[in-house]
């Protein structure tokens, strides 16, 4: 999340920046909220039926466009993003509600002391705090099966650590920057990791391979503090 | 067939990777050096995407055991057939019970070694790249060990007529040559590589000094550089304000810059999403360069625009397609 102040963001103009010649970045104003992300939603859908387009990858409200083929006039591709942005809809996506218990603490959540100490809140407020909302699965990303949520409250949030994690277990809950989300599988990470729990989130045999998708929510359910 | 004779660390089955699945966090995984995996196909005759062993860590050992083509790129690792040398970029025909050794690399960091009818493993999601984070692809999801017996494509399945190769073999220019990029000497002496970059979405955001730094200083390749990215060490990066992105998709040849300042190159296995700053892009037509450059040296980052990178993606398709109508002619001329 930006430091910049809420007017500031509303005014900026949408933003669009070129990754290389593999993809683009489009980044509009506004809050990081379910309003703006139903209109990413709605974007990528249109978006992905655009030639030379190989996948939208909707991120935390903000879109990745790759390229099947590099487009020869990128401002022109620009121009018609903003121009489809401005009369997006909210996309209504009903998903289900599944429910993870969560240890907080202990080995498994290593960096709840460092949320702690950046908060100012103890562990039994920074847990009532994380568990209570239901959170909405904004977009997948990371690792395979891997979501980020919407939803948590501001209070909790604390920076991504200076140096990523280099290997950290799945089922891993972690707090990065305004994010919080759970790892589906081991492996490197720069988020402040609290807690822990057990579920199987992508089977590439599956059909959909992945557990949840955009529109589902997530209640973390506190089974266990440790201290 | 063929048997996997030394305890190979990190080496793995890859093709070209696995494409349109970034928005189930499924990373691309594939070849780290695109070019060298598509040369060694059409050397074979084999489809360009055909899965073949990406190889990191020597030496390296395998033994045929069935009469089978193949053909060795990237890195020139001073192969031997049964002990006989066999030059770098090359085909030959092996026999059964023949041993192929991968020494240690005279030039570059990965070897590829493509086997006729590309090495037979499960397509999934597409792909038969192995997917390191996901645990599928490939072999088993992970990376091959001593012991391991890879199949081939019989070469009916794969569309292509089989054509006998020329007793000696036949080799071709690695892209070192054909495609040169920067300081041609630093780059024999296997001490610097060049790579070109585009400006990303937070290159305003930096330091005029930091952003001098950033083209004009070299950059070293820490140890901790893998598939999942290049660590690099040099001057630290610092923004003119505090950043911090929301999580957005990013692909590989991104320049992350973390906190310490200190970047990092996303590459093939890297995460598909990020929120870190980005400085630039390695262009995608020179991750191959990247793939081939050794732990401990050094990484100089030159400016491009984004027309040169696209000519830059047609410059390598040209090359590829020179080596298909070379790989051609050498079989014609067998007859």
């Amino acid at each position: 999340m930006t430091n910049a102040p809420h007017s500031e963001l509303s005014e900026a103009p949408p933003r669009a920046s070129l990754l290389g010649t593999t993809a683009l970045l489009f980044e509009p104003p506004g809050e990081m909220d379910i309003h703006t992300q139903r209109r990413i939603w709605w974007l990528a859908r249109q978006v992905e039926t655009w030639p030379d387009i190989k996948e939208t990858v909707p991120g935390m409200s903000n879109l990745m466009l790759v390229f099947a083929t590099p487009p020869r006039d990128p401002d022109s591709l620009i121009a018609n993003l903003i121009e489809t942005w401005n009369h997006a809809e909210e996309l209504h996506l009903e998903g289900r509600i599944v429910e993870l218990p969560v240890i907080y603490g202990g080995e498994q959540g290593p960096h709840l002391a460092d949320v702690v100490a950046h908060t100012g809140l103890t562990v039994e407020e920074i847990v009532r705090i994380h568990s209570e909302p239901l959170y909405t699965v904004f977009a997948l990303g990371s690792h395979p099966g891997y979501c980020y949520l919407g939803g948590m409250d501001p209070r909790i949030a604390t920076p991504r650590r200076k140096v990523p994690v280099r290997n950290l277990p799945g089922g891993a809950v972690s707090i990065g920057g305004a994010q919080t989300g759970v790892s589906a599988s081991p492996g490197p990470s720069g988020w402040n990791t609290i807690g822990h729990t057990d579920m199987v989130f992508f089977d590439p045999l599956r059909t959909p391979p992945a557990l949840l998708a955009p529109g589902d929510m997530i209640r973390f359910r506190a089974e266990r503090i440790i201290k | 067939m063929i048997e996997i004779l030394s305890r190979t660390l990190l080496s793995s089955v890859q093709d070209l990777g696995r494409e349109g699945y970034l928005h189930l966090g499924v990373g691309t995984s594939g070849a780290m050096d695109h070019v060298a995996l598509a040369a060694g196909n059409i050397l074979l005759g084999n489809p360009e995407n055909s899965a073949s062993i990406e190889i990191q860590i020597f030496p390296f050992e395998v033994r045929f055991l069935d009469d089978i083509a193949f053909a060795l790129t990237g890195a020139d690792a001073n192969a031997e057939l049964d002990g006989r040398p066999i030059p770098a970029w090359w085909t030959l025909q092996a026999r059964k019970g023949q041993v192929l050794k991968l020494n240690l690399t005279r030039r570059g960091a990965r070897s590829y070694l493509a086997l006729a009818g590309g090495i037979d493993v499960p397509l999934v999601l597409d792909s038969r790249s192995t997917q390191l984070r996901g645990q599928f692809g490939g072999l088993d999801g992970r990376h091959l060990q001593r012991g391991d017996v890879l199949r081939t494509i019989p070469r009916e399945d794969s569309g292509n007529t089989p054509t006998p190769l020329p007793a000696a073999g036949f080799g071709v220019e690695p892209p070192e040559f054909a495609l040169p990029l920067g300081d041609t000497e630093a780059v024999a002496q296997g001490i610097r590589t060049f790579v070109r970059v585009l400006p990303a979405t937070e290159y305003d955001c930096y330091e005029d000094a930091s952003l001098a730094a950033f083209w004009n200083k070299d950059w070293a390749i820490t140890p901790h550089s893998d598939r999942y990215g290049y660590r690099l060490e040099g001057e630290a990066l610092a923004t003119k304000r505090t950043l911090e992105q929301r999580s957005h998709g990013i692909v590989p040849g991104v320049i992350q810059v973390p906190p310490s300042g200190q970047p990092i190159i996303q590459l093939r296995d890297a995460q598909p999403s990020g929120g870190y700053p980005k400085i630039g892009t390695v262009i995608e037509a020179d991750i191959w360069r990247l793939a081939q450059a050794k732990l401990c040296t050094q990484l100089r980052f030159v400016q491009t625009t984004y027309a040169e990178a696209v000519s830059a993606l047609d410059e390598t398709r040209k090359y590829l397609d020179k080596l298909r109508r070379l790989a051609t002619l050498y079989k014609l001329s067998k007859r």
